[in-house]
């Protein structure tokens, strides 16, 4: 397996407090990371470090490959202007940026794979519509698509179910089963049930990561973890593995 | 009343009117739409600081206006980016700080300043040919930038977070729009004064944002609407001979109201919502590699 980023001993934070510390990952090519951990563990934290977007105070990311399309991201909230004059072609579009760079325009063919995009997940009827008109689990629907118009290497996804109805939910999983054959994934989620049974490997972030090279997670873990459960217990207990259920 | 176009000064203030209202009409679409208007309210009153400045040390307005008009921009640009100050705390420091300054240096410049009225109301038809030459400098960049970036400009405004994790120079973009903002409003200052700038980058926009829900349209339609507005105007001022920038927003506020009531009595067309339609199951399984 090719590594596309690693990080290196990773400390992070905002102003003067450190939210993750000591913090080894590798992402290879192929790789679905579950990662999964308690509320202010840093989980996001850790998604915004490797996206770039928080300068570490403390180590390093190597990035094995170039940093045009590396990333397609779908953020846990809407950090933009329900009023924005936009439509929800455009959004989709603005997934092409790292392409375009500043000042290069847009052609019909950008248009159009907007468009396979949004009929592929049902919104061919809001093409034109603007942004601030569609519900939560619409724009969360657009906002996958403006994820993934690049055809990006690493696919980051940030609780991507918190506003989806629970019949795109089950549609969902499969869908990132697919999209991972031809990209990495990796997806913060509480929803531990449905994360073993689609991820590859599990890791847990509270303040350091612990990282399961397996999908599988014991029943002590599933007993005393503390995430949306309780906490995890990390180190010599004994593991059991639960069987695909 | 058309008779006005066979004199000199009237045509230079034609002439920069109409360069000045498109570039407002860009620029103020951005501002708009990234809910910048105080932003804009605290530089236009910033350059007020370097009015004075310039009356005490006695060079060209313009040039202090300039500066002062910049630093406060680009001030609000990154001290904002600081988490520890509040934007909107800024803009106030910014607006109050730049008017103390230019009340302190009229105050200790000697005489009485005359041209100082024209800055703080506007005064178009005063207009040198070296303004209008600087104002088509500008509304040529204006156009420049916005047709070859309107849709960085247009996507980062939109989602800044976002554009960040791909990796494109967003600060080079911002503070490069943020200056010309600043250009724009000095520019403006001859025409509409510092207490009216913020109409000229607000009410056109607002007339074309009833009509108009995308970003490139809106761009041509508060062009369109604000060199509307300004001409007519213009003309009325003079035909008038009353203040042409207060004029100028009267005519806005007119075109606003008929183009609300218009919209009252024929409501524009929108989306209606449905609900989601369940994906196509052979669709689904057959993401293509390459799309």
């Amino acid at each position: 397996m090719k590594p596309i980023l690693e990080l290196k001993k990773i400390s992070a934070g905002y102003d003067y407090q450190t939210v993750i510390q000591h913090i080894n990952l590798c992402v290879n090519e192929g790789d679905f990371i579950g990662i999964i951990g308690p509320n202010g563990g840093g989980k996001t934290t850790l998604l915004k470090v490797i996206l770039g977007l928080i300068k570490p105070s403390a180590g390093e990311i190597i990035y094995h490959t170039s940093m045009q399309n590396l990333f397609g991201y779908l953020p846990q909230t809407n950090n933009f202007d329900q009023r924005f004059p936009i439509s929800v072609t455009e959004v989709v579009m603005s997934g092409l940026m790292s392409n375009k760079g500043l000042f290069r325009s847009y052609t019909k063919k950008d248009q159009e794979k907007a468009h396979f995009l949004l009929d592929k997940y049902a919104m061919s009827a809001y093409k034109k519509t603007p942004i601030g008109n569609l519900s939560g689990g619409q724009i969360q629907r657009v906002l996958l698509c403006r994820a993934i118009i690049s055809s990006p290497k690493v696919l980051i996804l940030d609780e991507p179910t918190t506003y989806v109805d629970s019949h795109f939910e089950k549609e969902f999983y499969p869908i990132l089963q697919e999209l991972n054959k031809s990209m990495s994934i990796i997806m913060v989620s509480h929803d531990l049930g449905t994360i073993c049974s689609y991820v590859k490997t599990i890791a847990c972030v509270n303040r350091e990561l612990y990282y399961h090279n397996s999908n599988l997670i014991t029943s002590e873990q599933l007993q005393s973890y503390n995430c949306p459960i309780e906490l995890i217990t990390h180190g010599h207990v004994p593991h059991r593995v639960l069987s695909n259920h | 009343m058309f008779e006005l176009l066979k004199y000199d000064f009237f045509q230079n203030a034609l002439i920069s009117t109409i360069l000045i209202s498109i570039s407002c009409g860009l620029v103020g679409t951005y501002i708009v739409a990234k809910r910048m208007v105080f932003i804009s309210g605290g530089i236009t009153h910033a350059s007020f600081g370097g009015l004075g400045l310039s009356y005490y040390l006695g060079f060209s307005p313009m040039i202090g206006a300039t500066i002062f008009a910049q630093l406060a921009a680009l001030g609000i640009l990154f001290l904002g980016e600081n988490k520890r100050f509040r934007e909107d705390s800024l803009i106030g420091i910014f607006w109050s700080a730049g008017m103390a300054i230019g009340i302190l240096f009229i105050y200790l410049t000697p005489g009485y300043a005359p041209n100082l009225i024209s800055y703080l109301f506007g005064n178009i038809l005063t207009v040198t040919s070296g303004q209008i030459a600087l104002t088509g400098i500008l509304c040529l960049t204006v156009i420049l930038f916005f047709a070859y970036s309107y849709r960085s400009l247009f996507y980062i405004a939109f989602d800044k977070e976002y554009s960040n994790t791909h990796h494109i120079h967003v600060n080079i973009l911002n503070t490069t729009i943020t200056s010309i903002i600043a250009f724009c409003i000095v520019i403006c200052l001859k025409l509409a004064g510092i207490i009216l700038v913020i109409s000229y980058l607000t009410i056109p926009q607002s007339i074309a944002g009833i009509y108009y829900k995308n970003f490139p349209q809106q761009l041509v339609a508060s062009s369109c609407i604000s060199m509307a507005g300004s001409v007519a105007g213009l003309f009325v001022s003079a035909s008038f001979q009353i203040p042409t920038g207060a004029t100028i927003v009267v005519c806005f506020l007119l075109l606003f109201m008929l183009s609300w009531g218009w919209t009252r009595i024929h409501p524009p067309h929108t989306t209606q919502l449905q609900a989601p339609t369940t994906l196509h199951h052979k669709e689904k399984n057959s993401f293509p590699e390459n799309i």
